[in-house]
Protein backbone atom coordinates (compact mmCIF):
# COMPACT_ATOMS: atom_id res chain seq x y z
CA UNK A 1 0.00 0.00 0.00
CA UNK A 2 1.53 3.26 -1.06
CA UNK A 3 1.29 6.54 0.79
CA UNK A 4 -0.85 7.96 -2.02
CA UNK A 5 -3.32 5.11 -1.68
CA UNK A 6 -3.46 5.61 2.04
CA UNK A 7 -4.08 9.30 1.65
CA UNK A 8 -6.88 8.71 -0.78
CA UNK A 9 -8.61 6.48 1.73
CA UNK A 10 -7.88 8.65 4.72
CA UNK A 11 -9.17 11.94 3.41
CA UNK A 12 -12.87 11.00 3.15
CA UNK A 13 -12.63 8.87 6.29
CA UNK A 14 -11.24 11.78 8.31
CA UNK A 15 -14.02 13.97 7.04
CA UNK A 16 -16.58 11.36 8.04
CA UNK A 17 -15.13 11.09 11.53
CA UNK A 18 -15.19 14.84 11.99
CA UNK A 19 -18.77 15.06 10.78
CA UNK A 20 -19.82 12.18 12.97
CA UNK A 21 -18.19 13.70 16.05
CA UNK A 22 -19.40 17.20 15.20
CA UNK A 23 -23.04 16.25 14.79
CA UNK A 24 -22.97 13.97 17.83
CA UNK A 25 -21.39 16.74 19.93
CA UNK A 26 -24.04 19.21 18.86
CA UNK A 27 -26.89 16.92 19.82
CA UNK A 28 -25.16 15.81 23.00
CA UNK A 29 -24.81 19.40 24.20
CA UNK A 30 -28.33 20.23 23.11
CA UNK A 31 -29.85 17.36 25.09
CA UNK A 32 -27.24 16.73 27.77
CA UNK A 33 -27.04 20.32 29.01
CA UNK A 34 -30.72 20.54 30.06
CA UNK A 35 -30.45 17.08 31.58
CA UNK A 36 -27.42 18.09 33.64
CA UNK A 37 -29.13 21.31 34.79
CA UNK A 38 -32.22 19.34 35.71
CA UNK A 39 -30.13 16.90 37.75
CA UNK A 40 -28.91 19.83 39.86
CA UNK A 41 -32.21 21.67 40.13
CA UNK A 42 -34.29 18.66 41.16
CA UNK A 43 -31.78 17.45 43.72
CA UNK A 44 -32.34 17.85 47.45
CA UNK A 45 -32.12 21.54 48.32
CA UNK A 46 -32.27 22.44 44.63
CA UNK A 47 -34.38 25.20 43.15
CA UNK A 48 -36.87 22.72 41.73
CA UNK A 49 -36.41 20.05 44.36
CA UNK A 50 -38.24 16.93 43.23
CA UNK A 51 -36.95 13.71 44.67
CA UNK A 52 -38.83 11.24 42.43
CA UNK A 53 -37.82 13.04 39.22
CA UNK A 54 -34.23 13.32 40.44
CA UNK A 55 -34.09 9.64 41.34
CA UNK A 56 -35.49 8.56 37.96
CA UNK A 57 -33.15 10.85 35.98
CA UNK A 58 -30.17 9.72 38.06
CA UNK A 59 -31.04 6.05 37.54
CA UNK A 60 -31.47 6.47 33.77
CA UNK A 61 -28.13 8.25 33.53
CA UNK A 62 -26.35 5.62 35.60
CA UNK A 63 -27.79 2.72 33.61
CA UNK A 64 -26.97 4.38 30.29
CA UNK A 65 -23.43 5.04 31.44
CA UNK A 66 -22.93 1.45 32.57
CA UNK A 67 -23.78 -0.11 29.22
CA UNK A 68 -20.58 -0.67 27.20
CA UNK A 69 -20.67 1.45 24.08
CA UNK A 70 -20.28 -1.45 21.69
CA UNK A 71 -23.35 -3.14 23.24
CA UNK A 72 -25.30 0.11 23.18
CA UNK A 73 -24.55 0.49 19.49
CA UNK A 74 -25.87 -2.95 18.66
CA UNK A 75 -28.88 -2.59 20.93
CA UNK A 76 -29.81 0.65 19.22
CA UNK A 77 -29.65 -0.69 15.65
CA UNK A 78 -33.40 -0.88 15.11
CA UNK A 79 -33.92 2.51 16.73
CA UNK A 80 -31.22 3.98 14.49
CA UNK A 81 -32.77 2.46 11.40
CA UNK A 82 -36.15 3.90 12.37
CA UNK A 83 -34.62 7.33 12.99
CA UNK A 84 -32.23 7.79 10.05
CA UNK A 85 -33.36 5.01 7.71
CA UNK A 86 -30.12 3.03 7.82
CA UNK A 87 -27.88 1.42 10.39
CA UNK A 88 -24.55 1.80 8.61
CA UNK A 89 -22.47 4.80 7.64
CA UNK A 90 -21.48 7.82 9.68
CA UNK A 91 -24.98 9.30 9.76
CA UNK A 92 -26.25 6.16 11.48
CA UNK A 93 -23.32 6.14 13.89
CA UNK A 94 -24.24 9.57 15.25
CA UNK A 95 -27.33 8.10 16.92
CA UNK A 96 -25.61 5.68 19.33
CA UNK A 97 -22.75 8.18 19.74
CA UNK A 98 -25.17 10.88 20.87
CA UNK A 99 -27.15 8.57 23.12
CA UNK A 100 -23.98 7.19 24.64
CA UNK A 101 -22.51 10.63 25.27
CA UNK A 102 -25.59 12.40 26.69
CA UNK A 103 -25.50 10.83 30.17
CA UNK A 104 -21.74 11.20 30.29
CA UNK A 105 -21.94 14.88 29.40
CA UNK A 106 -24.91 15.43 31.71
CA UNK A 107 -22.88 14.25 34.71
CA UNK A 108 -20.04 16.59 33.79
CA UNK A 109 -22.51 19.47 33.46
CA UNK A 110 -23.98 18.58 36.82
CA UNK A 111 -20.56 18.76 38.47
CA UNK A 112 -19.70 22.10 36.84
CA UNK A 113 -22.97 23.69 37.89
CA UNK A 114 -22.69 22.45 41.44
CA UNK A 115 -19.48 24.41 41.69
CA UNK A 116 -21.23 27.73 41.20
CA UNK A 117 -21.29 29.60 44.51
CA UNK A 118 -24.65 29.24 46.21
CA UNK A 119 -24.37 32.88 47.25
CA UNK A 120 -24.75 33.98 43.62
CA UNK A 121 -28.04 32.12 43.39
CA UNK A 122 -29.19 33.87 46.55
CA UNK A 123 -28.14 37.23 45.18
CA UNK A 124 -30.29 36.75 42.10
CA UNK A 125 -33.15 35.44 44.22
CA UNK A 126 -32.94 38.54 46.38
CA UNK A 127 -33.26 40.66 43.22
CA UNK A 128 -36.50 38.91 42.43
CA UNK A 129 -35.13 36.63 39.71
CA UNK A 130 -37.05 33.50 38.73
CA UNK A 131 -35.54 30.04 38.54
CA UNK A 132 -35.20 30.42 34.78
CA UNK A 133 -33.37 33.72 35.25
CA UNK A 134 -31.04 32.07 37.75
CA UNK A 135 -30.21 29.26 35.33
CA UNK A 136 -29.79 31.52 32.32
CA UNK A 137 -28.04 34.49 33.86
CA UNK A 138 -26.12 32.93 36.72
CA UNK A 139 -25.62 29.17 36.71
CA UNK A 140 -24.74 28.75 33.03
CA UNK A 141 -22.53 31.85 32.56
CA UNK A 142 -20.69 31.26 35.83
CA UNK A 143 -20.17 27.58 35.06
CA UNK A 144 -18.96 28.34 31.54
CA UNK A 145 -15.28 27.42 32.06
CA UNK A 146 -16.34 24.09 33.57
CA UNK A 147 -18.84 23.54 30.79
CA UNK A 148 -16.19 24.22 28.15
CA UNK A 149 -13.95 21.63 29.82
CA UNK A 150 -16.88 19.20 29.84
CA UNK A 151 -17.45 19.69 26.12
CA UNK A 152 -13.75 19.08 25.46
CA UNK A 153 -13.79 15.83 27.41
CA UNK A 154 -16.99 14.79 25.65
CA UNK A 155 -15.58 15.48 22.18
CA UNK A 156 -12.53 13.37 22.96
CA UNK A 157 -14.70 10.57 24.25
CA UNK A 158 -16.76 10.81 21.07
CA UNK A 159 -13.64 10.54 18.92
CA UNK A 160 -12.72 7.29 20.62
CA UNK A 161 -16.33 6.03 20.47
CA UNK A 162 -16.46 6.90 16.78
CA UNK A 163 -13.45 4.69 16.16
CA UNK A 164 -15.27 1.89 17.95
CA UNK A 165 -18.28 2.52 15.74
CA UNK A 166 -16.04 1.47 12.87
CA UNK A 167 -16.32 -2.11 14.12
CA UNK A 168 -19.96 -2.28 13.09
CA UNK A 169 -19.75 -0.30 9.87
CA UNK A 170 -19.98 3.16 11.35
CA UNK A 171 -17.70 4.66 8.74
CA UNK A 172 -14.86 7.08 9.37
CA UNK A 173 -11.31 6.38 10.52
CA UNK A 174 -12.41 3.50 12.74
CA UNK A 175 -13.81 1.51 9.83
CA UNK A 176 -10.67 2.19 7.83
CA UNK A 177 -8.41 1.01 10.63
CA UNK A 178 -10.34 -2.19 11.11
CA UNK A 179 -11.01 -3.07 7.45
CA UNK A 180 -7.55 -2.31 6.12
CA UNK A 181 -5.26 -2.28 9.10
CA UNK A 182 -6.67 -5.20 11.01
CA UNK A 183 -8.44 -7.53 8.58
CA UNK A 184 -5.90 -7.02 5.78
CA UNK A 185 -2.86 -6.95 8.03
CA UNK A 186 -1.79 -3.49 6.86
CA UNK A 187 -0.26 -2.83 10.27
CA UNK A 188 1.59 0.27 9.15
CA UNK A 189 -1.62 1.80 7.83
CA UNK A 190 -3.38 1.01 11.10
CA UNK A 191 -0.71 2.81 13.11
CA UNK A 192 -0.89 5.81 10.80
CA UNK A 193 -4.62 6.02 11.44
CA UNK A 194 -4.03 5.69 15.17
CA UNK A 195 -1.50 8.50 14.92
CA UNK A 196 -4.05 10.66 13.17
CA UNK A 197 -6.59 10.01 15.94
CA UNK A 198 -3.95 10.99 18.48
CA UNK A 199 -3.39 14.23 16.61
CA UNK A 200 -7.12 14.97 16.49
CA UNK A 201 -7.51 14.31 20.22
CA UNK A 202 -4.48 16.45 21.04
CA UNK A 203 -5.77 19.33 18.96
CA UNK A 204 -9.20 19.14 20.59
CA UNK A 205 -7.64 19.07 24.05
CA UNK A 206 -5.39 22.00 23.22
CA UNK A 207 -8.22 24.12 21.88
CA UNK A 208 -10.47 23.16 24.76
CA UNK A 209 -7.83 24.06 27.34
CA UNK A 210 -7.31 27.43 25.74
CA UNK A 211 -11.03 28.13 25.77
CA UNK A 212 -11.33 27.08 29.41
CA UNK A 213 -8.38 29.21 30.42
CA UNK A 214 -9.58 32.32 28.66
CA UNK A 215 -13.07 31.90 30.13
CA UNK A 216 -11.73 31.32 33.63
CA UNK A 217 -9.40 34.28 33.31
CA UNK A 218 -12.12 36.77 32.62
CA UNK A 219 -11.38 39.66 34.85
CA UNK A 220 -8.12 38.32 36.12
CA UNK A 221 -5.02 40.10 35.04
CA UNK A 222 -2.01 38.07 34.08
CA UNK A 223 -4.02 35.53 32.12
CA UNK A 224 -1.68 34.75 29.28
CA UNK A 225 -3.93 33.20 26.70
CA UNK A 226 -7.06 34.90 25.60
CA UNK A 227 -9.34 33.78 22.84
CA UNK A 228 -11.60 36.71 23.54
CA UNK A 229 -10.08 40.10 23.84
CA UNK A 230 -10.60 41.61 27.27
CA UNK A 231 -13.14 44.37 27.19
CA UNK A 232 -11.67 47.73 27.94
CA UNK A 233 -8.47 48.28 29.77
CA UNK A 234 -8.35 47.12 33.28
CA UNK A 235 -6.17 48.87 35.81
CA UNK A 236 -5.52 46.16 38.33
CA UNK A 237 -3.98 47.61 41.41
CA UNK A 238 -6.54 50.15 42.54
CA UNK A 239 -6.95 50.11 46.28
CA UNK A 240 -9.51 51.40 48.67
CA UNK A 241 -7.12 54.05 49.85
CA UNK A 242 -7.64 55.79 46.53
CA UNK A 243 -11.32 55.95 47.23
CA UNK A 244 -10.95 57.13 50.77
CA UNK A 245 -8.57 59.81 49.65
CA UNK A 246 -10.80 61.11 46.89
CA UNK B 1 -40.94 49.92 57.40
CA UNK B 2 -39.89 46.44 58.45
CA UNK B 3 -41.93 44.65 61.06
CA UNK B 4 -41.60 41.09 62.20
CA UNK B 5 -43.97 39.58 64.70
CA UNK B 6 -43.24 36.47 66.69
CA UNK B 7 -40.94 35.18 63.99
CA UNK B 8 -39.69 31.64 64.49
CA UNK B 9 -37.49 29.44 62.36
CA UNK B 10 -36.81 25.83 63.18
CA UNK B 11 -34.44 23.74 61.11
CA UNK B 12 -35.32 20.08 61.08
CA UNK B 13 -32.81 17.44 60.25
CA UNK B 14 -33.40 13.74 60.54
CA UNK B 15 -33.13 13.33 64.26
CA UNK B 16 -33.03 16.79 65.75
CA UNK B 17 -34.43 20.26 65.61
CA UNK B 18 -32.48 23.46 65.80
CA UNK B 19 -34.31 26.62 66.71
CA UNK B 20 -32.64 29.53 64.96
CA UNK B 21 -35.31 32.10 65.76
CA UNK B 22 -37.48 31.79 68.83
CA UNK B 23 -40.08 34.52 68.48
CA UNK B 24 -38.48 37.70 67.18
CA UNK B 25 -40.36 40.99 67.15
CA UNK B 26 -38.52 43.67 65.27
CA UNK B 27 -39.70 47.08 64.32
CA UNK B 28 -37.61 49.18 61.96
CA UNK B 29 -38.87 52.71 61.36
CA UNK B 30 -38.73 54.32 57.92
CA UNK B 31 -35.46 56.07 57.22
CA UNK B 32 -33.44 54.67 60.07
CA UNK B 33 -30.34 52.52 60.17
CA UNK B 34 -31.11 49.55 62.35
CA UNK B 35 -28.39 47.21 63.49
CA UNK B 36 -28.80 43.70 64.80
CA UNK B 37 -25.78 42.53 66.71
CA UNK B 38 -24.93 39.20 68.25
CA UNK B 39 -22.39 36.44 68.30
CA UNK B 40 -22.40 33.84 65.56
CA UNK B 41 -25.21 31.39 66.05
CA UNK B 42 -27.43 34.01 67.69
CA UNK B 43 -29.83 33.84 64.75
CA UNK B 44 -29.18 37.25 63.23
CA UNK B 45 -28.29 35.86 59.83
CA UNK B 46 -31.43 33.75 59.75
CA UNK B 47 -33.41 36.81 60.78
CA UNK B 48 -32.21 39.01 57.92
CA UNK B 49 -32.69 36.18 55.43
CA UNK B 50 -36.24 35.77 56.66
CA UNK B 51 -36.94 39.43 55.97
CA UNK B 52 -36.77 38.90 52.20
CA UNK B 53 -37.85 35.28 52.42
CA UNK B 54 -34.57 33.77 51.33
CA UNK B 55 -35.58 31.57 54.20
CA UNK B 56 -39.20 31.00 54.95
CA UNK B 57 -39.98 31.46 58.64
CA UNK B 58 -41.61 28.53 60.41
CA UNK B 59 -44.18 30.87 61.90
CA UNK B 60 -44.81 34.56 62.46
CA UNK B 61 -45.14 37.39 59.98
CA UNK B 62 -42.79 39.70 58.09
CA UNK B 63 -44.09 42.97 56.71
CA UNK B 64 -41.92 45.20 54.55
CA UNK B 65 -43.22 48.54 53.34
CA UNK B 66 -46.80 47.54 53.98
CA UNK B 67 -46.63 44.19 52.21
CA UNK B 68 -46.93 41.08 54.30
CA UNK B 69 -44.31 38.90 52.63
CA UNK B 70 -45.16 35.83 54.70
CA UNK B 71 -48.62 35.86 53.14
CA UNK B 72 -47.28 35.67 49.57
CA UNK B 73 -47.23 32.25 47.95
CA UNK B 74 -44.10 30.31 47.08
CA UNK B 75 -41.72 27.86 48.67
CA UNK B 76 -38.28 28.65 50.01
CA UNK B 77 -36.60 28.26 46.65
CA UNK B 78 -39.51 28.84 44.32
CA UNK B 79 -40.83 32.31 44.94
CA UNK B 80 -44.16 33.22 43.43
CA UNK B 81 -44.54 36.20 41.15
CA UNK B 82 -45.76 38.55 43.90
CA UNK B 83 -42.85 37.72 46.18
CA UNK B 84 -40.39 38.22 43.33
CA UNK B 85 -41.91 41.63 42.61
CA UNK B 86 -41.69 42.54 46.30
CA UNK B 87 -38.05 41.48 46.44
CA UNK B 88 -37.19 43.92 43.67
CA UNK B 89 -37.96 46.66 46.17
CA UNK B 90 -35.66 45.21 48.82
CA UNK B 91 -31.94 45.53 48.14
CA UNK B 92 -29.49 43.17 49.73
CA UNK B 93 -25.73 43.23 50.17
CA UNK B 94 -23.72 40.23 51.23
CA UNK B 95 -20.61 39.52 53.26
CA UNK B 96 -18.88 37.89 50.32
CA UNK B 97 -20.28 40.36 47.77
CA UNK B 98 -21.76 37.62 45.55
CA UNK B 99 -20.83 39.33 42.30
CA UNK B 100 -20.86 37.39 39.06
CA UNK B 101 -17.26 36.83 37.96
CA UNK B 102 -18.39 36.38 34.38
CA UNK B 103 -19.83 39.89 34.15
CA UNK B 104 -18.19 43.28 34.24
CA UNK B 105 -18.96 45.68 37.04
CA UNK B 106 -21.49 47.46 34.87
CA UNK B 107 -23.12 44.22 33.77
CA UNK B 108 -23.36 43.16 37.40
CA UNK B 109 -25.23 46.33 38.25
CA UNK B 110 -27.42 45.83 35.19
CA UNK B 111 -28.48 42.35 36.26
CA UNK B 112 -31.37 43.42 38.52
CA UNK B 113 -32.40 45.90 35.83
CA UNK B 114 -32.57 43.06 33.32
CA UNK B 115 -34.81 41.21 35.75
CA UNK B 116 -37.04 44.24 36.07
CA UNK B 117 -37.14 44.39 32.27
CA UNK B 118 -35.57 47.75 31.40
CA UNK B 119 -34.25 48.16 27.87
CA UNK B 120 -30.54 48.32 27.12
CA UNK B 121 -30.16 52.11 26.94
CA UNK B 122 -32.11 52.62 30.12
CA UNK B 123 -30.05 49.96 31.92
CA UNK B 124 -26.81 51.51 30.83
CA UNK B 125 -27.85 54.96 31.98
CA UNK B 126 -29.05 53.72 35.34
CA UNK B 127 -25.97 51.56 35.94
CA UNK B 128 -23.66 54.48 35.18
CA UNK B 129 -25.62 56.65 37.58
CA UNK B 130 -25.42 54.07 40.36
CA UNK B 131 -21.71 53.48 39.86
CA UNK B 132 -21.12 57.21 40.13
CA UNK B 133 -23.15 57.26 43.31
CA UNK B 134 -20.89 54.68 44.95
CA UNK B 135 -17.75 56.30 43.55
CA UNK B 136 -16.84 53.66 40.97
CA UNK B 137 -17.77 55.45 37.76
CA UNK B 138 -14.37 54.64 36.25
CA UNK B 139 -14.55 50.91 36.97
CA UNK B 140 -17.60 50.09 34.86
CA UNK B 141 -15.67 47.90 32.45
CA UNK B 142 -13.55 46.07 35.01
CA UNK B 143 -14.34 42.58 36.18
CA UNK B 144 -14.97 41.88 39.88
CA UNK B 145 -11.73 39.87 39.96
CA UNK B 146 -9.81 43.09 39.33
CA UNK B 147 -11.30 44.98 42.26
CA UNK B 148 -10.36 45.20 45.91
CA UNK B 149 -12.76 44.01 48.59
CA UNK B 150 -14.06 47.48 49.32
CA UNK B 151 -14.65 48.19 45.65
CA UNK B 152 -16.49 44.89 45.27
CA UNK B 153 -18.77 45.80 48.12
CA UNK B 154 -19.43 49.17 46.48
CA UNK B 155 -20.50 47.31 43.36
CA UNK B 156 -22.67 45.11 45.56
CA UNK B 157 -24.29 48.20 47.02
CA UNK B 158 -24.81 49.78 43.59
CA UNK B 159 -26.43 46.55 42.44
CA UNK B 160 -28.65 46.41 45.51
CA UNK B 161 -29.85 49.93 44.78
CA UNK B 162 -30.71 49.25 41.15
CA UNK B 163 -34.36 48.52 41.76
CA UNK B 164 -34.84 51.80 43.67
CA UNK B 165 -35.47 49.94 46.88
CA UNK B 166 -36.85 51.57 49.98
CA UNK B 167 -35.12 49.02 52.15
CA UNK B 168 -31.55 47.79 52.11
CA UNK B 169 -30.59 44.61 53.92
CA UNK B 170 -26.95 44.24 54.79
CA UNK B 171 -25.77 40.78 55.77
CA UNK B 172 -22.39 41.34 57.46
CA UNK B 173 -21.44 43.63 54.58
CA UNK B 174 -18.22 44.78 56.19
CA UNK B 175 -17.13 41.62 57.98
CA UNK B 176 -14.77 40.56 55.21
CA UNK B 177 -13.13 43.99 55.00
CA UNK B 178 -10.26 45.65 56.82
CA UNK B 179 -11.02 48.42 59.34
CA UNK B 180 -10.18 51.28 56.96
CA UNK B 181 -12.39 49.91 54.19
CA UNK B 182 -15.10 49.07 56.69
CA UNK B 183 -15.21 52.73 57.68
CA UNK B 184 -15.56 53.91 54.10
CA UNK B 185 -18.31 51.40 53.33
CA UNK B 186 -20.20 52.33 56.49
CA UNK B 187 -19.91 55.98 55.59
CA UNK B 188 -21.34 55.17 52.16
CA UNK B 189 -24.28 53.35 53.76
CA UNK B 190 -24.88 56.29 56.04
CA UNK B 191 -24.73 58.74 53.12
CA UNK B 192 -27.19 56.67 51.10
CA UNK B 193 -29.46 56.46 54.11
CA UNK B 194 -29.46 60.25 54.35
CA UNK B 195 -29.49 61.13 50.64
CA UNK B 196 -32.06 58.60 49.49
CA UNK B 197 -34.03 58.18 52.69
CA UNK B 198 -33.13 54.52 52.53
CA UNK B 199 -34.10 52.33 55.45
CA UNK B 200 -31.20 50.05 56.31
CA UNK B 201 -31.35 46.85 58.31
CA UNK B 202 -27.90 45.50 58.94
CA UNK B 203 -26.57 42.60 60.90
CA UNK B 204 -23.09 42.48 62.27
CA UNK B 205 -21.02 40.96 65.01
CA UNK B 206 -18.99 44.13 65.42
CA UNK B 207 -20.10 46.63 68.02
CA UNK B 208 -18.11 49.30 66.19
CA UNK B 209 -20.46 49.05 63.20
CA UNK B 210 -23.44 49.69 65.44
CA UNK B 211 -21.65 52.57 67.10
CA UNK B 212 -20.70 54.31 63.88
CA UNK B 213 -23.82 54.06 61.69
CA UNK B 214 -26.88 52.86 63.54
CA UNK B 215 -29.76 54.86 64.91
CA UNK B 216 -31.23 51.83 66.61
CA UNK B 217 -29.97 48.45 67.57
CA UNK B 218 -31.07 45.06 68.77
CA UNK B 219 -29.00 42.52 70.62
CA UNK B 220 -29.71 38.90 69.75
CA UNK B 221 -28.87 35.83 71.74
CA UNK B 222 -30.11 32.28 71.32
CA UNK B 223 -32.61 33.23 68.63
CA UNK B 224 -34.21 36.00 70.64
CA UNK B 225 -33.90 39.75 70.77
CA UNK B 226 -32.80 40.39 74.33
CA UNK B 227 -32.67 44.16 74.06
CA UNK B 228 -33.56 46.74 71.44
CA UNK B 229 -34.21 50.42 70.96
CA UNK B 230 -32.76 53.70 69.76
CA UNK B 231 -29.10 54.03 70.72
CA UNK B 232 -29.64 57.25 72.63
CA UNK B 233 -32.36 55.57 74.69
CA UNK B 234 -30.26 52.50 75.26
CA UNK B 235 -27.39 54.56 76.63
CA UNK B 236 -29.76 56.22 79.04
CA UNK B 237 -31.21 52.90 80.14
CA UNK B 238 -29.74 51.72 83.43
CA UNK B 239 -28.22 48.27 83.27
CA UNK B 240 -28.48 48.15 79.50
CA UNK B 241 -26.35 45.35 78.15
CA UNK B 242 -26.01 46.99 74.74
CA UNK B 243 -24.97 50.28 76.29
CA UNK B 244 -22.31 48.49 78.29
CA UNK B 245 -21.06 46.77 75.14
CA UNK B 246 -21.12 50.00 73.16
CA UNK B 247 -19.34 51.80 75.88
CA UNK B 248 -17.35 49.38 77.96
CA UNK B 249 -16.07 50.67 81.28
CA UNK B 250 -15.26 47.30 82.74
CA UNK B 251 -11.55 47.96 82.78
CA UNK B 252 -12.02 50.94 85.06
CA UNK B 253 -11.28 50.63 88.76
CA UNK B 254 -14.02 49.72 91.19
CA UNK B 255 -13.01 52.06 94.02
CA UNK B 256 -12.22 51.45 97.68
CA UNK B 257 -14.32 49.88 100.40
CA UNK B 258 -16.27 52.56 102.24
CA UNK B 259 -16.66 54.74 99.17
CA UNK B 260 -19.60 55.08 96.81
CA UNK B 261 -18.91 54.46 93.16
CA UNK B 262 -21.08 56.24 90.61
CA UNK B 263 -21.28 55.80 86.89
CA UNK B 264 -22.28 59.01 85.20
CA UNK B 265 -23.47 59.07 81.60
CA UNK B 266 -23.89 62.36 79.83
CA UNK B 267 -25.14 63.06 76.33
CA UNK B 268 -25.24 66.01 74.00
CA UNK B 269 -24.90 69.47 75.56
CA UNK B 270 -24.62 68.18 79.14
CA UNK B 271 -21.19 66.94 78.24
CA UNK B 272 -20.01 70.51 78.03
CA UNK B 273 -20.91 71.37 81.62
CA UNK B 274 -18.22 71.24 84.32
CA UNK B 275 -20.31 69.22 86.77
CA UNK B 276 -17.40 67.67 88.63
CA UNK B 277 -15.96 70.95 89.76
CA UNK B 278 -19.44 72.25 90.51
CA UNK B 279 -20.02 69.25 92.73
CA UNK B 280 -16.74 69.71 94.53
CA UNK B 281 -17.33 73.39 95.16
CA UNK B 282 -20.96 73.11 96.18
CA UNK B 283 -20.66 70.17 98.56
CA UNK B 284 -17.02 70.41 99.57
CA UNK B 285 -16.30 66.76 98.74
CA UNK B 286 -13.27 65.15 97.19
CA UNK B 287 -14.07 63.28 94.02
CA UNK B 288 -11.86 60.47 92.89
CA UNK B 289 -12.14 59.87 89.14
CA UNK B 290 -11.72 56.17 88.36
CA UNK B 291 -12.15 56.41 84.64
CA UNK B 292 -13.80 58.36 81.86
CA UNK B 293 -14.40 58.18 78.14
CA UNK B 294 -16.14 60.25 75.50
CA UNK B 295 -17.37 58.83 72.22
CA UNK B 296 -19.58 59.75 69.32
CA UNK B 297 -22.49 57.37 69.06
CA UNK B 298 -25.30 57.78 66.53
CA UNK B 299 -23.85 61.18 65.71
CA UNK B 300 -24.01 62.43 69.30
CA UNK B 301 -21.36 63.01 71.88
CA UNK B 302 -21.74 60.59 74.72
CA UNK B 303 -19.52 60.45 77.75
CA UNK B 304 -19.24 58.11 80.64
CA UNK B 305 -17.36 58.64 83.86
CA UNK B 306 -16.83 56.48 86.87
CA UNK B 307 -16.19 58.41 90.07
CA UNK B 308 -15.86 57.59 93.73
CA UNK B 309 -17.37 59.72 96.45
CA UNK B 310 -16.28 59.32 100.08
CA UNK B 311 -18.80 57.80 102.47
CA UNK B 312 -21.66 55.38 102.05
CA UNK B 313 -24.50 55.73 99.66
CA UNK B 314 -26.70 57.19 102.35
CA UNK B 315 -24.13 59.94 102.91
CA UNK B 316 -24.24 60.88 99.25
CA UNK B 317 -27.95 61.16 98.57
CA UNK B 318 -27.71 64.92 98.17
CA UNK B 319 -24.76 65.03 95.70
CA UNK B 320 -26.38 62.26 93.64
CA UNK B 321 -29.60 64.24 93.53
CA UNK B 322 -27.62 67.28 92.40
CA UNK B 323 -26.08 65.34 89.51
CA UNK B 324 -29.44 64.02 88.40
CA UNK B 325 -30.82 67.52 88.46
CA UNK B 326 -28.12 68.45 85.96
CA UNK B 327 -29.68 66.04 83.48
CA UNK B 328 -27.08 63.35 83.99
CA UNK B 329 -27.77 59.68 84.21
CA UNK B 330 -26.31 58.31 87.43
CA UNK B 331 -25.94 54.64 88.24
CA UNK B 332 -24.73 53.65 91.67
CA UNK B 333 -22.38 50.73 91.40
CA UNK B 334 -22.76 48.12 94.13
CA UNK B 335 -19.89 46.53 95.99
CA UNK B 336 -19.80 43.68 93.50
CA UNK B 337 -19.30 46.11 90.64
CA UNK B 338 -22.66 45.43 89.04
CA UNK B 339 -24.94 48.30 88.19
CA UNK B 340 -27.82 48.82 90.58
CA UNK B 341 -30.96 49.83 88.78
CA UNK B 342 -31.44 53.35 89.88
CA UNK B 343 -32.49 56.54 88.25
CA UNK B 344 -32.74 57.76 84.72
CA UNK B 345 -32.33 61.02 82.92
CA UNK B 346 -34.35 63.63 84.78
Amino acid sequence: MTWDQMQELMRPATWETLQMVGVATAFTVLLGLPLGVLLVLTDKGGLLQNRPVNKVLGAVVNVARSVPFIILMIALISFTRWLVGTSIGWQAATVPLTIGAIPFFARLVETSIREVDRGLVEAVQSMGGSTWTIVRKTLLPEALPGLAASVTTTVITLVSYSAMAGAVGGGGLGTLAINYGYFRFETAFMWIIVAELVIIVTLVQLLGDRAVRSLANRGRTGGRTRLLRPRGTAPAAATDEDLVAS
Amino acid sequence: MITTTDLTKVYRSRDREVTALAGVDLHVRPGEVYGVVGTSGAGKSTLIRCVNMLERPSSGTVTVDGIELTALPGGENRAGRELREARRRIGMVFQHFNLLASRTVQQNVELPLEIIGLDRAERRRKAAELLDLVGLGDKARSYPGQLSGGQKQRVGIARALAGDPKVLLSDEATSALDPETTRSILKLLRDLNQQLGLTVLLITHEMDVIKSVCDSAALMRGGRVVESGALTDLLARPGSELARELFPLSEFGTGHPGGTVLEITFQGDTSARPFVSQLTRTYQIDINILGAAVETIAGRMVGRMRVELPGTRADNVVPIGFLREQGLQVDVIGADGAGEASGAVA
